[in-house]
């Protein structure tokens, strides 16, 4: 099993910490993993992006031409990486920062109204865990518990109170794609 | 009086100190850092620091340091003595750390290294030789050479407007919440020499007690690159340099 | 049982440098590698280990520390990314020709000037023609994972407190700023005062009963034995030429065609060749892992086996020269580089592999 990820979006949404997450399920799942970042010093408001590799062998290249699977929150990012998923590959993406719809026919394209899910939820924070909730309920690549075991491992004690809601926003963001 | 009852150990009222290396120095005659090196090399015996001593030489006509005191010694490249001590210190406790600068080291090239040093209160002592020019490179500008004064890059004399103005490091450097001890001497006359000493020695003891940093700017002479004798040297020392870079302790505690 | 962690790789360089029992480490923050001292001032290493860590005022500050430190014997470290190293370079001339110990970190940026905080290769020159002034070399290592980020302290250490001589890791952005999985070497005491003494006569630590003094310092007016001490230097460079190569080579075999590639960059080409092999196409790919000394021997060899070589490069094309040089005219050598802080992906690569051997398309 290899999945290749692109995460997309805004600065301050959450791309590089869900993908933090991601690849701490991995690690937690005992695959190899590669996080890379498109870093620079933008914090909010610019565009973030970061490339997780999960595999079942070792990885090579962390830097990559073509993804099965792509998270896409804004629409730069979409027309900078639709043509980028692979034939028969996934595109999920928050239509709240979406003006013209993807348009690509040869891969399962899932619009999850994170946004909206989020304000359900009554926390804006969750936003990203919903969108990994998607993630996770469209490709499988980790078991969620891999992932909570990974948000233990990896936020210290005095937030984890939190890791419940997460929990919950990951089952309401499977919801959204069962 | 015979030569052999001259030479008896009673008869003796001076001698070349322990640490103080038996060869010729490269030093002009007249220069003043043979003197501060004598004093050096008196106290590292006296205080019993011999063997913890480290010594961080600059770049300057003090680069060879190192051939005549007789303790361990790091050269540093030009200015950075401070930081070099920085890491000396800090990596090896208990041990005198001290360097040894002239004014272009110190207050041209050097002077970020000395500030942060100071202001980071390392526990080191700077010996800091203000001779108002560049001797080693023949006798240039220095950031300390007084207005008017004929260097070979100034050889109509220094011009405030052209080459700004002579700078007084050690005033800047009293303020520092890192430095403990800040001080102006001079070592012209055996008086002044004993002050230096005296100065020196409260320095080394400050960095010894990790008391933070301590400087001694010694006012000095360079009658090579003053074109002038010794003895003239001295006195137009007195007469000019005292006047902006003037003598006595600027911080004690 | 070895704990695998998760982390960058500049963290993994911070964390293996406390294991390694290195003494200090001086820096001055620069995208993309604070994570380094950020790192080591959040671990506080000095109630632990007893290792200095300080944010000194400037690269130049910081590179002078580390040379006062060394002469002492400890081992000290610093790191930087491009601008900042290019500061340093009067301070590591110093240290190699103090002949000291040192480890020296380069994440890598594009240049040249202040350039970007993207990931680069174009300080290679620099790294392994010596960088700041004289005839000297340092020990280059090239760092391909998070692995040998934390791997690369202990050996860029160890070679440098063997031939005493500065050693670098040349890293670039790419394998700073990126997670993955690593197994950080186990905790080693820093060594005593005692062992410093006995393992490093030179050093400077104060005389303590030795009867000589020691003197660390890089300057020698006698011209006749400052050429000695350069034919010494130019001794050790040609021990550790014989000694310390080390590249790894993958599908060589049967391979027809070679890539020539250093750091993450060969990792992107291993994909590429990865792609290429499943059409059919036999690529093979030669990763020096000591930059210098560079694998100058395997790559001779294998320019009598292959019908090309493709040197890949984030820069306009440095690597190259010292593959000309082993290949010697053979076979053709070309180059494929991204600058500025672009990254090629493996599609890319293979296209100007094609572009440059047509019998491929």
């Amino acid at each position: 099993m290899k999945e290749e990820i692109i995460i997309a979006g805004f600065g301050g949404q959450g791309v590089l910490s869900m993908g933090k997450i991601l690849a701490y399920a991995g690690l937690m799942n005992d695959m190899e993993v590669t996080w890379m970042p498109a870093y620079g010093p933008e914090q909010r408001g610019g565009t973030a992006n970061v490339t997780v590799i999960l595999s079942d062998s070792p990885i090579s290249s962390p830097v990559l031409d073509a993804y099965d699977t792509a998270v896409i929150l804004n629409q730069q990012s979409l027309d900078k990486f639709e043509s980028k998923v692979k034939p028969g590959g996934t595109l999920i993406y928050d239509p709240s920062g979406i003006h013209h719809l993807p348009t690509r026919t040869d891969i399962t394209v899932v619009s999850v109204d994170a946004m909206q899910a989020s304000i359900e939820l009554q926390n804006s924070k969750t936003y990203n865990m919903i969108l990994l909730g998607a993630l996770l309920g469209l490709r499988h690549v980790v078991p969620v518990d891999a992932v909570i075991k990974g948000l233990r491992k990896t936020l210290p004690e005095r937030h984890h109170h939190l890791i419940p809601l997460n929990e919950q926003a990951i089952e309401k963001g499977m919801s959204l794609v069962r | 009086m015979k030569p052999e009852d001259i030479i008896k150990p009673e008869n003796k009222v001076y001698a070349r100190p322990r640490l103080l290396d038996d060869r010729n120095t490269h030093y002009c005659p007249g220069c003043s850092h043979g003197v501060v090196h004598r004093i050096i090399a008196e106290l590292i015996d006296e205080m019993g620091l011999e063997d913890k001593t480290i010594g961080v030489a600059p770049v300057g006509c003090a680069v060879f340091a190192y051939n005549y005191i007789d303790v361990d010694w790091v050269e540093a490249a030009h200015g950075r003595a401070p930081a070099v001590a920085t890491a000396l210190s800090r990596l090896n406790p208990g041990r005198l750390v001290f360097t040894y600068q002239g004014d272009g080291d110190l207050a041209a090239i050097g002077t970020a290294e000395t500030i942060h040093a100071a202001n980071r209160g390392e526990n080191i002592a700077i010996i800091f030789i203000n001779n108002a020019i560049y001797g080693m490179t023949g006798g240039q500008m220095a950031p300390t050479t007084l207005l008017g004064m004929k260097t070979a890059t100034t050889p109509y004399g220094r011009r405030a407007d052209l080459n700004g103005h002579p700078l007084r490091i050690t005033e800047l450097l009293a303020p520092l919440d890192g430095t403990c001890y800040v001080t102006r001497q001079a070592v012209h006359t055996p008086a002044a020499v004993r002050k230096t000493k005296a100065a020196i020695k409260k320095a080394f003891q400050n960095a010894l007690d990790g008391k933070g940093t301590s400087i001694v700017e010694v006012v000095s002479t360079c009658n090579s690159g003053w074109k002038m004798s010794p003895a003239k040297s001295n006195e137009w020392m007195a007469e000019h340099m005292f006047e902006r870079y003037p003598l006595g302790d600027l911080k004690n505690i | 049982m070895e704990e695998v962690k998760l982390m960058k790789g500049n963290e993994a360089i911070a964390h293996a440098a406390i294991r390694y029992g290195v003494d200090g480490y001086f820096g001055y923050p620069i995208t993309p590698q604070s994570e380094v001292l950020e790192t080591l001032e959040e671990e506080m290493p000095w109630e632990t280990t007893g290792m200095v860590v300080l944010q000194a005022e400037s690269e130049v500050a910081a590179i002078n520390m580390v040379y006062g430190g060394a002469a002492s014997g400890k081992a000290v470290m610093t790191s930087s990314s491009s601008p900042g190293v290019s500061l340093k370079q009067e301070g590591i001339s110093y240290i190699a020709a103090s002949e000291l110990p040192a480890l020296i970190v380069n994440v890598m940026r594009g240049g040249p000037g202040l350039g970007t905080i993207q990931p680069s290769q174009a300080d290679y020159f620099q790294a392994t023609k010596g960088g700041g002034h004289g005839d000297y070399h340092l020990i280059v290592l090239s760092p391909a994972t998070v692995q040998e980020m934390a791997d690369f302290v202990a050996l860029g250490f160890d070679l440098a407190f063997k031939y005493r001589t500065p050693a670098m890791i040349l890293a670039d952005g790419i394998v700073g700023q990126m997670m993955e999985k690593v197994v950080l070497p186990p905790f080693r005491k820093r060594r005593t005062d005692a062992e410093i003494a006995e393992q490093c006569p030179w050093a400077v630590t104060g005389k303590h009963g030795r009867g000589h003094r020691n003197v660390i310092t890089s300057l020698e007016m006698d011209s006749p034995k400052m050429e000695e001490n350069n034919h010494r230097f130019q001794r050790t460079y040609a021990e550790i030429e014989a000694n310390e190569v080390r590249y790894q080579e993958y599908y060589t075999d049967d391979a027809e065609y070679l890539i020539v590639a250093f750091g993450s960059v060969a990792r992107i080409c291993l994909k590429a060749i990865e792609d290429a092999r499943a059409a059919g196409i036999r690529i093979g790919l030669l990763r020096p892992i000591t930059l210098w000394p560079f694998p100058k021997k395997a790559i001779s060899d294998l320019a009598g086996r292959v019908k090309g070589m493709l040197v890949v490069e984030l820069n306009a094309g440095q690597m190259i020269e010292d593959v000309r040089l082993a290949v010697d005219g053979r076979v053709p050598v070309y180059h494929f580089g991204r600058m500025g802080g672009m990254i090629p992906n493996p599609a890319e690569v293979l296209d100007a592999l094609k572009t440059d051997f047509p019998e491929l398309k």
